[in-house]
């Protein structure tokens, strides 16, 4: 089908179609909901933490959206980009960033990635604060 | 893949034999109507014949139809074309108008009429008043009869909601009006004119337009099985016009510019072709699967219906499904070969909900999972099994992949 491709990238449709690390981790070490007012879309982002070296590393991140094709892909992607990152790297993906990974967005959805890129920190935000 | 349409309230496919019918005007009937010569008067005759379809359709005389490029234009002409008539008379009179002209709409209307309407308030032209409607998406005509005012010229009201399907009382309108235009009489105040946007209902309702009592009507030729780029606006004889766009003396100088032969024809055969499709086998074949494709989607958990659950027009189901959102419902639904629309915020360019939605107290969580099909006359009992079989599914892996408890 070539429906839907005049608004999104081939690779955002890959991601809706085969959403990678998708669900729940029980006894995340961290965890973030975070919502967009405006359009309704949800996401929730859970990471696991371990230790190496004395450095922090992501080990594990999986999501849960509820929201439209932009907001499933974003988060979707942003799962993969931080597994085995050094958590301060992870910390500072930025919503562009999301965005250039999937080869690009159409504007009116740019707040999507802008949700993924802070449900992010925020998950990142409550792993520190539970320490 | 198997591939359903259930879009038509966005667009239908042209008819075979309506295409078939402007097909010669193309490159063979090509003349220009305005010219005497025997290729002008043939284009001339075909534009005659279907505007006397037309106005067989309506149940009015030919000579009140005046054929444009949309419903949009149609209204847009009717709404400012109608203002700037009365502006024009009320200031030559000096009448009795001190106060700004008033006109009435409701808050579901199509963009087009809410658009028109923001622009006459912008301009300075009338103050507009949006009615409310119930959770059903209906205007009540007791809410109609208390907003008018000394100052109302215009009530322009949709005849069936393109959303939700919901069938607005226009013929209660329209007596109401009548009634109330008796007395101003008397009172030497003008009258009030009537205008529908009748688009959706065109196919599969009584359009007659002494029993709607309407002075203005605007539809489309591309949801009623002609191409994209024609309709026409009924205009009561006696309805004051300015017209919206200037130039040479067409449609009875009310809009100018060359006539677009061929679609003039195929809408002229699409209308005849409806005058069949009304109260026939064919209506009573939509509505019948329209109602399967219903039950069949409430069985699912978490799903409303949206619109009036009997006053609604036959080719359109509508939805909330709670849990999800349009647009990834969309998607996955394209996957399958189906396609169907959604009131989404997501969905729209503003990244709001459907207006319409709001506007029948729908909360903001639900008509995030908003979903319309529309069925048209090549639909199939099958078509509508396999969204029953494929529907389900999508929805259980939507819901699965959202956060619990939010």
């Amino acid at each position: 089908m070539v429906d839907f491709q005049g608004l999104y990238s081939k690779k955002v449709l890959e991601h809706v179609r085969h959403p990678r690390n998708l669900g729940e981790i029980k006894n995340p070490d961290g965890m973030a909901t975070v919502g967009n007012r405006i359009c309704g879309d949800v996401m929730r982002l859970y990471i696991k933490v371990e230790k190496k070296n004395g450095k922090e590393y992501i080990k594990e991140a999986k999501f849960q959206t509820l929201g439209c094709g932009a907001a499933l892909a974003t988060s979707s992607i942003i799962t993969t980009m931080v597994k085995g990152k050094a958590l301060d790297e992870a910390g500072k993906i930025t919503d562009k960033a999301v965005a250039e990974a999937l080869g690009g967005l159409p504007p009116v959805k740019f707040h999507c990635s802008v949700l993924a890129a802070d449900a992010l920190k925020k998950a990142i935000e409550d792993y520190r604060k539970k320490k | 893949m198997k591939r359903v349409y259930l879009d038509n309230a966005a667009t239908t496919a042209v008819d075979p034999q309506v295409f078939q019918a402007m097909k010669p005007f193309f490159s063979k009937k090509y003349g220009n109507a305005s010219e005497p010569h025997f290729w002008g008067q043939e284009a001339r005759k075909a534009i005659d014949k279907a505007r006397d379809q037309a106005a067989s359709f309506l149940g009015c005389k030919s000579g009140e139809i005046v054929f444009t490029s949309c419903a949009t234009e149609s209204i847009n002409l009717a709404h400012k074309g109608l203002l700037e008539a009365l502006l024009q008379e009320f200031s030559n009179s000096k009448s009795q108008f001190s106060k700004k002209l008033h006109v009435i709409t409701s808050s579901v209307e199509h963009k087009a009429v809410l658009e028109s309407c923001r622009h006459l308030e912008k301009s300075g032209m009338a103050e507009v008043s949006y009615l409310p409607v119930d959770k059903f998406g209906m205007v009540k005509v007791a809410d109609v009869e208390k907003a008018i005012t000394p100052e109302t010229i215009l009530v322009s009201m949709m005849y069936v909601n393109n959303e939700v399907g919901t069938v607005e009382p226009i013929k209660e309108i329209g007596k109401l009006i009548k009634k109330i235009n008796v007395s101003r009489i008397t009172s030497r105040l003008s009258p009030i004119f009537f205008h529908t946007d009748a688009t959706q209902a065109v196919q599969y309702l009584d359009c007659n337009v002494d029993k709607l009592g309407v002075d203005l009507l605007s539809l489309t030729g591309h949801k009623i099985y002609a191409p994209k780029g024609i309709g026409f606006l009924y205009q009561k004889k006696g309805t004051p016009l300015i017209r919206q766009q200037d130039g040479g003396d067409q449609e009875y100088r009310l809009r100018a510019g060359t006539e677009n032969v061929p679609y003039i024809v195929a809408l002229g055969q699409a209308i005849e072709k409806c005058s069949n499709v009304q109260n026939s086998k064919c209506s009573k074949k939509i509505e019948k699967l329209r109602d399967k494709l219903i039950t069949n989607v409430l069985k699912i958990p978490g799903t409303k219906l949206t619109g009036h659950p009997t006053q609604r027009a036959p080719h359109i189901a509508s939805f909330v499904i709670e849990g999800t959102e349009g647009e990834a419902i969309l998607l996955h639904l394209s996957d399958k070969g189906i396609a169907a629309s959604s009131g989404s915020a997501c969905t729209s360019g503003l990244l709001q909900p459907s207006h319409v939605l709001t506007a029948m107290g729908i909360p903001a969580q639900w008509s995030h999972g908003s979903l319309r099909f529309s069925l048209g006359k090549d639909n199939t009992k099958q078509d509508i099994e396999y969204v029953a079989e494929i529907l389900p599914v999508i929805i259980k892996k939507l819901r699965k992949m959202a956060p619990k408890g939010v």
